[in-house]
């Protein structure tokens, strides 16, 4: 796996320093993400917090970014501005060159439908609807008709379990029984209920790689899951990674986070340290 | 988001939640009967009055010449009563050159009527509305009779001692005999029973039936008037609606001539039409219909308050959902079209229950009981919108406003 690190597109700091002082310029066309300055405060009842202090962050396309930090570093503020679910009190957020932090909620909506697939720690899969019909929903909304949604919720789900548990040498093969094993046709009829977490995190997965996000978004996905299917989710991530999918993660945990070829650590709403993975490795003694 | 999609999407919830569903549609369906029912008991009696009860107690397109209502509409002061009072009778001598200025084939009667006992040998003495007229009467007021013989032109000349009474007082006078040919006592006078009268129904249990008619010149006429040769009123019917205000004009001017008043002098008699009791109807209907809205104003209240807190807490339990459907790309719209279908799905379903467990009520009512019951097509209208307004509202309100949420706060609802 470890060749995969030095095939992935990194970033120079200097490169980086370049696009993030350019302030109200688009960045370049490989710059999936640039955030200049970027705050958000809360007002909680009365106490203003203060989320994020001002976040430079730069991110090409096709990296696999974990963002890590404590709890109340504003790790998941971030993710949520990053995803556009969240807007910022101050500061540019440019996502594919276009600039976020001004757009409209129809607009917003827009991006959140076409550029972005979430995966929650939650799953916040709809209780009352099928596995099929989860994975089908962006696509209702972004106007698909309903016999080529059936089709790819259907490729987008076999994605997500053909890679769980599945390393890229032996993939073909343990493809098949994997599907035979989970007997797909029939688990895309259950209700979120019905499956496990592992299974759930994989609909969900299938959620938002179904639209063909630009970046996958992802908070805390390992975190209601043991550690055997966290194993797997992360696989799932690396293959994607490997096939040039923008993946950024939110986690707290370090070797979570050690799945990811750069990891950006927060710390009171700024950033403390931007590394690659080895330095990152390297620096906690893993 | 297509509309298709919406109506999918609203459908399914529906169907998943079918408990809260159903509790929205019976708000609807309880609020909307109710008012369905209540007001169809005040239109039938409404409809019965317009159509049974004052067509028989006055013929159409007729008017009566009287010197003071019949029927007061409101508060009549104590001036009103002493100037009617000061009033000239109308006069016998009156119906003959005001029946010379009518149509040719206009109808009339003159008549003088009073409550007065009734006895017989067979049953307890009764107060009876005894009429004396000459005309006629019968004809206009579609009166025929059941058993027996009407009035005859010898009868009405001569004054014969005879007399038409109505079947309730029949049954009274005569239990379990033939009224006809026997005799009732009057005022001390002996009247033969020549033909017992339709029935001209009932109204809120007060009969109608209760009625002796005789002919003018019979002795009965000096127990209904104090002065000789007075009338109480003289009733005429002409063939079309149209014909009635020059009819009223052409009496209007002769009994002006006649009771000598200047051009500036108001009338000193009145030309009632059946409008005028229609109007004392329709006062009493207002009240009625007041009532009838009242009534099911609460209820729709009831309704609207329960439909809204179904729909507030199903709405609050998906904000969450909300959250979810933002985050993957529904824009405020998609949103608000989805809960728009779902509650107006429902509310269109309950009203329309309502109105047909309304109009079965109606139904149910008329059949069961002497209350006439009239579904009016304004209370559906009126039902529909009000059910279903406030489903629609109530359903449509707490979304939009889960809608305007940020996705991520949406979210943190649970």
């Amino acid at each position: 796996m470890t060749n995969h690190v030095e095939e992935a597109p990194m970033t120079s700091t200097a490169e980086r320093r370049a696009v993030l002082a350019a302030a109200n310029t688009a960045p370049g066309k490989d710059w999936v993400i640039v955030t200049r300055g970027l705050c958000r405060e809360y007002d909680m009842g009365g106490e203003i917090v203060r989320a994020l202090r001002g976040v430079d962050l730069a991110i090409r396309r096709n990296e696999y970014v974990a963002i890590m930090g404590p709890s109340g570093s504003g790790k998941s503020t971030l993710m949520n501005t990053i995803g556009c679910l969240d807007t910022p009190n101050a500061g540019e957020y440019w996502l594919n060159g276009q600039k976020a932090s001004e757009m409209k909620d129809d607009d917003l909506a827009r991006v959140r439908n076409k550029e972005i697939g979430f995966v929650f720690q939650t799953f916040n899969l709809l209780p009352r609807a099928t596995a099929l019909a989860n994975v089908e929903l962006p696509l209702v909304y972004a106007g698909v008709s309903s016999s080529e949604r059936h089709q790819r919720a259907k490729e987008a789900l076999e994605r997500s379990l053909v890679y769980a548990g599945v390393s890229s040498s032996e993939r073909h093969q343990r493809a098949k029984e994997a599907l035979e094993r989970v007997q797909l046709d029939k688990r895309m009829g259950h209700r979120p209920n019905e499956l496990s977490g592992g299974q759930r995190q994989r609909v969900a997965i299938a959620r938002a790689l179904v639209n063909r996000p630009s970046i996958l978004l992802a908070d805390e996905p390992t975190g209601n899951l043991d550690s055997t299917t966290s194993e797997e989710i992360m696989r799932v991530f690396e293959e994607l990674a490997n096939q040039g999918q923008t993946v950024i993660m939110v986690t707290h945990e370090p070797d979570i986070a050690a799945h990811a070829r750069r990891v950006v650590v927060l710390r009171d709403g700024v950033i403390a340290s931007d590394d690659r993975r080895e330095a990152f490795t390297a620096k906690l003694g893993l | 988001m297509k509309f298709f999609e919406a109506v999918r999407l609203a459908f399914h919830t529906i169907r998943v939640q079918k408990l809260k569903s159903f509790f929205t549609a019976l708000g609807v369906c309880i609020g909307v009967m109710f008012l369905i029912t209540v007001v169809s008991i005040v239109e039938g009696m409404g409809k019965y009055m317009e159509n049974e009860l004052v067509g028989k107690l006055i013929a159409i397109n007729s008017f009566e010449l009287r010197h003071r209502p019949s029927i007061n509409v409101g508060d009549v002061s104590r001036a009103t009563w002493l100037e009617y009072n000061r009033r000239p009778r109308i006069l016998e001598s009156d119906v003959e050159p005001v029946v010379a200025a009518l149509p040719p084939d206009a109808l009339w009667a003159m008549y003088s009527n009073s409550n007065i006992q009734v006895e017989s040998s067979f049953g307890k003495p009764r107060s009876a509305q005894v009429t004396a007229f000459d005309g006629q009467y019968l004809e206009i007021k579609k009166l025929g009779v059941t058993t027996g013989r009407s009035f005859s032109q010898v009868d009405i000349t001569t004054g014969a001692s005879v007399v038409v009474i109505g079947p309730d007082l029949a049954k009274r006078l005569f239990p379990d005999l033939n009224a006809v040919d026997r005799q009732v006592k009057i005022g001390g006078r002996f009247y033969t029973v020549i033909g017992v009268g339709e029935s001209l129904g009932s109204a809120f249990g007060m009969s109608f039936d209760n009625y002796v008619y005789a002919p003018f010149r019979s002795p009965v006429h000096r127990l209904l008037n104090p002065g000789a040769h007075q009338i109480d009123g003289l009733i005429v019917q002409v063939a079309t609606a149209e014909a009635l205000p020059d009819a009223q004009e052409a009496v209007r001017g002769v009994m002006r001539a006649r009771h000598q008043l200047r051009p500036a002098q108001k009338d000193n008699f009145v030309l009632e039409t059946s409008d005028t009791a229609l109007e004392f109807w329709n006062k009493i209907k207002s009240y009625l219909v007041l009532a009838g809205i009242a009534l099911p104003a609460i209820g729709l209240v009831v309704g609207a308050i329960v439909i809204m807190n179904i729909m507030l807490v199903a709405v609050a339990e998906r904000t969450h959902e909300i959250g979810i459907r933002k985050a993957l790309g529904a824009k405020r719209r998609d949103i608000l079209l989805q809960f728009m279908i779902e509650a107006s799905t429902l509310s269109t379903f309950g009203a329309a229950m309502g109105i047909a467990l309304g109009a079965l009520g109606a139904y149910a009512i008329r059949t069961m009981t002497p209350m006439p019951t009239y579904v009016a097509p304004w209370s559906i209208v009126v039902g529909v919108l009000i059910g279903a307004g406030v489903g629609i509202i109530s359903g449509v309100y707490p979304a939009s406003r889960a809608s305007l949420l940020d996705p991520v706060t949406a979210l943190r609802q649970e």
